[in-house]
């Protein structure tokens, strides 16, 4: 198994456990803004960065010398999707509590990475899926 | 991988770009507001991502990885997991178009397709799903 594919499934899982333990803060605590992370924690961190790991490992090959296509795309894929991740999760449930200038522009920059990061593997599998 | 996966794959990858523009405007725009009609796209964001993103990514593997049959046709008779290919794209479709046509109905037909859509792909491949065989089975 290819070391980004290792680095995007247990990130992956830190992700659904996170999102599992956020789901139950948001049972007992009064977490304001919590769901939308709950959410995406499963969804975007755990199922999708799950399968970007598994395609980046099994789908056909991009070339005999880069097989995964380049390797600084793949890398800034996984750190787009994690950074902006992170930051979602930290200041999404604040900015829900208090405000901040910081706080909205980390969120703007939560948005872009989380952007690039769907975008970025659309683009760097796209010429992997081949007809027979 | 077989023309049908090919474009469930390729289907897949475009909503999934489309799903992540939505929802990063959504976000930025939840942040510092800039055009409170973004909230409009929540319903295509949800749709794109789960059902065109995910749904689709999973049918276009399984259809290219489940265990083929010797003789005949190796993945079964297709034509059902063609329709499932149709049928939940032109259900996303509908659900998207339903609240600016105006046409009732639409989004309850829209369900319908996408819900036919998957009973079809899982009736097209219902026998490609057998435990390991010495031998692999003949098609029926």
């Amino acid at each position: 198994m290819p070391t980004i594919t290792r680095w995007f499934i247990k990130a992956s899982l830190i992700s659904l456990t996170l999102g599992l333990s956020a789901g139950i803060w948001g049972q007992t605590a009064n977490a304001a803004g919590i769901f939308p992370v709950y959410l995406h924690l499963l969804t975007f961190g755990w199922l999708t960065q799950l399968i970007f790991g598994v395609a980046l490992w099994m789908f056909p090959i991009y070339s005999k010398e880069q097989p995964r296509g380049p390797e600084w795309l793949v890398w800034g894929i996984f750190a787009a999707l994690n950074l902006g991740l992170l930051l979602r999760v930290v200041f999404e449930p604040l900015q829900s509590l208090s405000p901040t200038t910081l706080g909205n522009r980390a969120l703007v920059a939560a948005a872009v990475l989380q952007w690039l990061s769907g975008v970025g593997f659309a683009a760097a599998v796209w010429n992997r899926i081949r007809r027979k | 991988m077989p023309r049908l996966s090919f474009l469930f794959i390729r289907a897949s990858l475009v909503y999934l770009t489309l799903g992540c523009t939505f929802g990063g405007l959504i976000l930025a725009n939840k942040s510092v507001p800039f055009a409170p009609v973004i909230w409009a796209l929540l319903p295509a964001h949800i749709e794109f991502l789960l059902l065109g993103w995910l749904t689709q990514l999973a049918m276009g593997v399984a259809f290219w990885i489940l265990p083929r049959f010797i003789g005949g046709a190796p993945r079964g008779d297709e034509r059902w997991s063609w329709a499932a290919f149709a049928l939940v794209n032109l259900g996303i479709a509908f659900t998207i178009a339903a609240p600016y046509l105006g046409i009732d109905r639409l989004s309850l037909a829209a369900r319908i397709l996408q819900a036919a859509g998957v009973a079809a792909f899982a009736a097209g491949n219902w026998r490609r799903i057998y435990p390991l065989k010495f031998s692999l089975p003949t098609r029926a």
